[in-house]
């Protein structure tokens, strides 16, 4: 790193434990980068569907790793649907604003309008 | 992934991260949340930051803006290496911070044996028998003295739950440590032997008001190698505004010549002071001066006093815990500038801080109770750490049944700093953890509760800590060279 120094021991992990993707970056000379070969699974998403939600092996969400409410988050930022969550970039960057926790405070995210 | 690299994207714009900046020695340097790694920052990275500080924008943007200044390569490399350290990145919602429980098992790194729950003293704010007391010592079912029987089934415990690799540490505490001696002095023999049988290594420390330190003790303690910190106040009229016997007379006068003798004698260990702050008492630099350069302690620390808000030597919230900044920091001045000299400055606060800034701990829990530290009551029951040493709604199992892991996974659960939603916008929760389960216990009345009455005292004094970190990584970075330890074996506040 050149414009970064890192200056506690912390700081040489993050240094260090990203040094794989730097390297992986030049060998395909800098341009931008390989679509990944498989689907981005989210941590605890099922991979059995019903319509618009994901359901455990019995059908319910009961059994699920991680909780519905969290799949709004990977939805929103990595998955398949990020035209069902309101548009943070341009309308409702606040939208999430009271919700530190999912699993918690799912219920405080706000409603969104169409403008 | 490089941000500069993907700019296929109409809309793609970039924001900054989660990260507190601080400057030491005309350097920028920025603490990274929840990492806590630290990073000093150049001129464009500064100017990268400061930039996406006032709007996200899209790389072009940022790129137009700054390459007449810097050149286009350097802001590229700039930009690039701070997205690598998540300082800058693409805007999108806050996801859910990961919720890693502690790997199982989780051996005892210190237990905490409390000897005796009875005192010799009667200090007005004593958390164990004022006002805020968890549990009733005087009239309760709890023995008022340890057994040694039950003594050595907690020094089994701790052997038995220990890193087998490593030292275990037993700390004694009370109660007044030594009303119960002849416990403690068996138990330390009994610890040695049953140690050396298995091949270990055992460690052993007190904490004690002084006032018994009687010659054979002193030699014991000094013999025995036994770490020793002494609960005092400060001067005599500070000391003796709380720190009184049950007659209200002060205990300076008899504890101040004991101390004297104790550190005349013993050497094996550096002595600690350990002060508690409260409104009537609140002279931080002149109670260190008295303890370090008059005494001759090793290092002092302080601790505001644990209690209730209404009670009269509570500190009050906002202009209370302003002041004790304001004189923590004087004091903090001092420390580096000893430092910068590799002069010894004993205000333990900020090595503690410093130690912490250095490794780069990011805590999903304010301490080590619970985890590796868990405190045991007279009768052997095991509890949370010592101050809830004997309540029931604390408990954690006993010395011969061993520790209750199932009731150690849902505290774990329940208390995981990714509960705590008043901390997940706090740029100093990786240090802080949403501060001590007692204080909390004693203000909220639950240990899960975030300790919100003295936040921004926690984030001024960690930005001091870190100005302070900064300059030394500056002006003397061989200083810091002693914070390199093994992690484990870092000593666990209490």
């Amino acid at each position: 790193m050149k414009h970064l120094n890192a200056i506690n021991r912390k700081a040489a992990l993050v240094v260090a434990s990203t040094e794989a993707d730097v390297v992986a970056l030049q060998q395909q000379g800098g341009g931008p980068p390989q679509q990944p070969e498989k689907p981005h699974i989210p941590p605890g998403c099922s991979t059995v569907f019903s319509p618009g939600w994901e359901a455990d092996h019995a059908g319910g969400t009961a059994g699920l790793c991680s909780p519905v409410e969290r799949d709004l988050f990977d939805c929103h930022m990595g998955c398949f649907w990020p035209a069902q969550v309101p548009d943070q970039l341009n309308h409702a960057p606040d939208w999430t604003a009271k919700c530190a926790v999912a699993q918690k405070d799912w219920r405080k995210i706000d409603l969104v309008f169409p403008g | 992934m490089s941000a500069l690299a993907e700019t296929t994207s109409p809309t793609r714009q970039l924001g900054v991260g989660e990260f507190h900046t601080f400057e030491a020695s005309g350097q920028r340097f920025a603490y990274m949340v929840p990492s806590a790694a630290v990073f000093a920052l150049d001129d464009c990275s500064v100017a990268v930051v400061e930039l996406l500080k006032t709007r996200p924008q899209a790389p072009e943007e940022l790129l137009a803006a700054l390459a007449p200044r810097f050149g286009e390569q350097t802001v590229k490399d700039a930009v690039n290496e701070l997205h690598r350290i998540r300082a800058i990145g693409e805007l999108a919602a806050k996801a859910p911070a990961p919720k890693v429980i502690p790997l199982k098992p989780m051996p005892i790194q210190t237990l905490v044996v409390n000897v005796t729950n009875q005192c010799n003293l009667s200090c007005e704010y004593c958390y164990e028998y004022g006002e805020d007391k968890i549990v009733d010592t005087e009239n309760g079912s709890q023995p008022k003295f340890m057994s040694a029987e039950t003594a050595r089934a907690a020094v089994d415990l701790a052997l038995r739950e220990s890193n087998p690799g490593k030292t275990a540490h037993i700390t004694f505490f009370g109660g007044e440590t030594l009303m119960n001696f002849k416990v403690l002095k068996s138990t330390v023999a009994y610890a040695r032997d049953s140690a050396k049988a298995l091949n270990r290594e055992v460690d052993f420390s007190l904490t004690t008001n002084a006032t018994l330190l009687q010659p054979d003790v002193i030699d014991f303690l000094a013999d025995e190698r036994i770490g020793v910190t002494i609960s005092i106040d400060g001067p005599q009229e500070i000391q003796d505004k709380f720190r009184v016997f049950s007659n209200g007379k002060g205990s300076y006068d008899i504890a101040a010549p004991k101390i004297k003798a104790l550190l005349a004698r013993h050497k094996t260990r550096p002595i600690g002071a350990r002060v508690t702050l409260t409104k009537q008492t609140l002279d931080v630099k002149r109670i260190y001066k008295h303890l370090f350069e008059d005494m001759g302690f090793w290092e002092v620390g302080f601790a505001p006093v644990t209690t209730a808000p209404q009670r009269g030597h509570a500190l009050e919230a906002g202009p209370g815990y302003d002041h004790l900044l304001e004189q923590f920091r004087q004091l903090a001045a001092e420390f580096l500038e000893a430092s910068l000299q590799n002069r010894h400055h004993g205000f333990s606060n900020v090595r503690e801080t410093l130690q912490e800034i250095h490794m780069g701990h990011a805590k999903a829990y304010p301490c080590g109770a619970g985890i590796g530290l868990l405190g045991v009551a007279t009768d052997g029951e095991v509890s949370l750490c010592h101050r809830f040493a004997g309540s029931e709604n604390h408990r954690f199992g006993s010395v011969t049944d061993g520790i209750d892991r199932a009731k150690q996974a849902t505290f774990l659960d329940e208390h995981h700093i990714s509960n705590k939603t008043d901390c997940a916008t706090c740029w100093a929760r990786p240090i802080c953890g949403g501060g001590c389960y007692h204080e909390a216990h004693t203000r909220y009345g639950a240990t899960t509760q975030p300790n919100l009455h003295y936040c921004e005292w926690i984030r001024g004094w960690t930005h001091t800590c870190l100005e302070i970190y900064g300059e030394l990584a500056v002006k003397n970075p061989g200083f810091l060279r002693q914070f390199d330890g093994d992690d484990d074996e870092a000593p666990q506040r209490h």
